[in-house]
């Protein structure tokens, strides 16, 4: 079954258009990457997906549901590209931050009880940061934070996790291990879309990649495909 | 300690505790929001909501609360308009609310009463003013609590917290109600003038120390308390006001914890 459908959607601001009849699809325990240069709308299309813009034509389904009436936010989790841009001064332990990835299982008004603090802490552990958990958030590396906002993503137990440029601003090292943390979590049964500029780091990980033109076409091709293409275009241009 | 077994300073350090616990409460989630210009905005809406209820004859606290939410919601509203500048909103709301509080200001006949909502005052709290502030400093109190794990995603994250469901619009919608009412009734003794410092300052304090939200929000509440008994206590001897009282006395902790933290 497809998780997520997107077809022919395009989307424009009212003086530039950044996406042209996009169409794909991903089933259950898929890992997508999302490519393009700057500007070719790759955080575009992923809040077009959350339902964050509205696409000017075309429709996109989350688990069979259009994604303006998605509300089951159980099944989706997302780390956003600011998630390590806040203020480091926040009063916030680790644990305080992956327990609000909980809040799609709670809703409104409900208390934490000792199942979440269980929860909380397999999330940590599966991310290896459970030693933190006291830890001030705005005390820890980048790498580490990215960490803890994916065990955030995980502490709901979502079926598809979404992140838009994860290894942005975190050193080379950390990068890595992080793609192999998400190849470890898709290899576990979680579906992944992931948006970055840095495909090489991730390629060999993800089964899918989804590259988005400067004219704004998209084109979905699989791993291998293009890993084969990649390494053609060098070929031709040491030529 | 004779003054304390008097009715009329029993019952303003009954409002004053109410208020210190309910004022870093919102004043936390506007910091961390980083909202901080609000609480003056409101706060001046609520001097304005005075100054009409002092012309009128009217109980200003409530003439207060009302316009004050008002011109939260008004914030509210101005601020989708401009969703990238949307500190204006607070700037227009703010230069109303002057405007009208100084045209105003000019027909109230009793200025000691004015005077008494710019910096706070000890001895002017009636009977219906301390039973409107203690229920409805504990219906703000519930409401924190029932909004707590809401408030600090919104703080944190605001389009996390929408993309897990979270009543984002709502929940804004409701706090900022909320800090309208807690401004206009804290006027009544710390005063418009310095509420928000009220606001802003034990969560400064608060903030050097802490490493949770949850031991953030507490100190924050635990330091409004100490600042406002200090406070009243060296007014009932001194003769001072207590608005200014209370918040030099904040501001003198927060330089000592930031010399201390340097070292």
């Amino acid at each position: 079954m497809s998780i997520l459908e997107v077809k022919d959607v395009s989307f424009s601001y009212p003086d530039k258009s950044i996406l042209h009849r996009i169409s794909f699809s991903i089933s259950c325990g898929d890992f997508l990457c999302v490519v393009g240069t700057n500007g070719t709308g790759k955080s575009t299309l992923l809040k077009l997906i959350l339902n964050r813009l509205t696409p000017t034509e075309g429709s996109i389904r989350l688990f069979g549901t259009p994604s303006s009436q998605f509300r089951d936010f159980r099944k989706i989790a997302y780390v956003s590209q600011k998630a390590t841009a806040f203020n480091k001064d926040f009063p916030a332990t680790v644990e305080e931050i992956v327990s609000l990835g909980l809040y799609a299982d709670k809703g409104l008004f409900k208390r934490y009880n000792s199942n979440d603090k269980k929860k909380v802490y397999e999330a940590l552990d599966r991310v290896g940061m459970a030693e933190y958990a006291r830890k001030k958030i705005g005390n820890l590396s980048g790498g580490q934070q990215q960490r803890v906002f994916i065990a955030k993503a995980l502490a709901a137990s979502p079926d598809i996790i979404f992140l838009d440029e994860p290894t942005v601003g975190i050193d080379i090292k950390a990068v890595d291990s992080i793609c192999c943390l998400l190849g470890e979590l898709n290899a576990g049964g979680i579906t992944i879309v992931m948006v970055t500029h840095d495909v090489s780091s991730v390629i060999y990980h993800s089964n899918k990649v989804l590259i988005l033109s400067e004219d704004g076409s998209g084109e979905l091709l699989s791993s291998q495909e293009f890993t084969g293409r990649s390494f053609t275009n060098l070929h031709h241009h040491h030529h | 300690m004779e003054i304390f077994t008097l009715a009329f300073m029993q019952r303003a350090i009954a409002v004053a505790l109410f208020i210190s616990v309910i004022t870093p409460l919102i004043g936390n989630i506007i910091v961390l929001k980083r909202l901080s210009t609000i609480g003056d905005a409101l706060s001046h809406a609520g001097l304005a909501g005075v100054t009409i209820g002092l012309c009128l004859s009217f109980s200003p606290v409530i003439t207060a609360i009302v316009f004050s939410v008002l011109s939260a919601i008004t914030i509210e509203y101005i601020r989708r308009s401009f969703p990238n500048y949307s500190e204006m909103a607070t700037a227009v709301v703010l230069s109303f609310a002057v405007g009208i509080a100084a045209v105003f200001s000019g027909f109230v006949k009793n200025s000691a009463g004015f005077n008494s909502f710019l910096f706070g005052s000890i001895v002017a709290i009636s009977n219906f003013e301390l039973i409107t502030v203690i229920v409805l400093s504990i219906a703000v109190m519930i409401i924190m609590i029932l909004l707590y794990k809401e408030l600090f995603y919104i703080a944190f994250d605001e389009e996390g917290a929408y993309l897990s469901g979270v009543p984002v619009r709502s929940v804004n919608l409701i706090f900022t109600i909320l800090t309208a009412i807690v401004v206009s009734i804290a006027a009544r003794t710390v005063g418009s003038l310095v509420i928000s410092s009220l606001m802003i300052i034990p969560v400064a304090c608060a903030m050097l120390i802490s490493k949770s939200y949850l031991q953030n929000t507490v100190l924050s509440v635990m330091f409004a308390i100490l600042f406002t008994l200090a406070g009243l206590i060296l007014t009932a001897f001194y003769d001072l006001k207590p608005g200014g009282t209370i918040v030099l006395i904040g501001i003198c902790v927060l330089i000592v914890i930031l010399m201390v933290r340097k070292r």
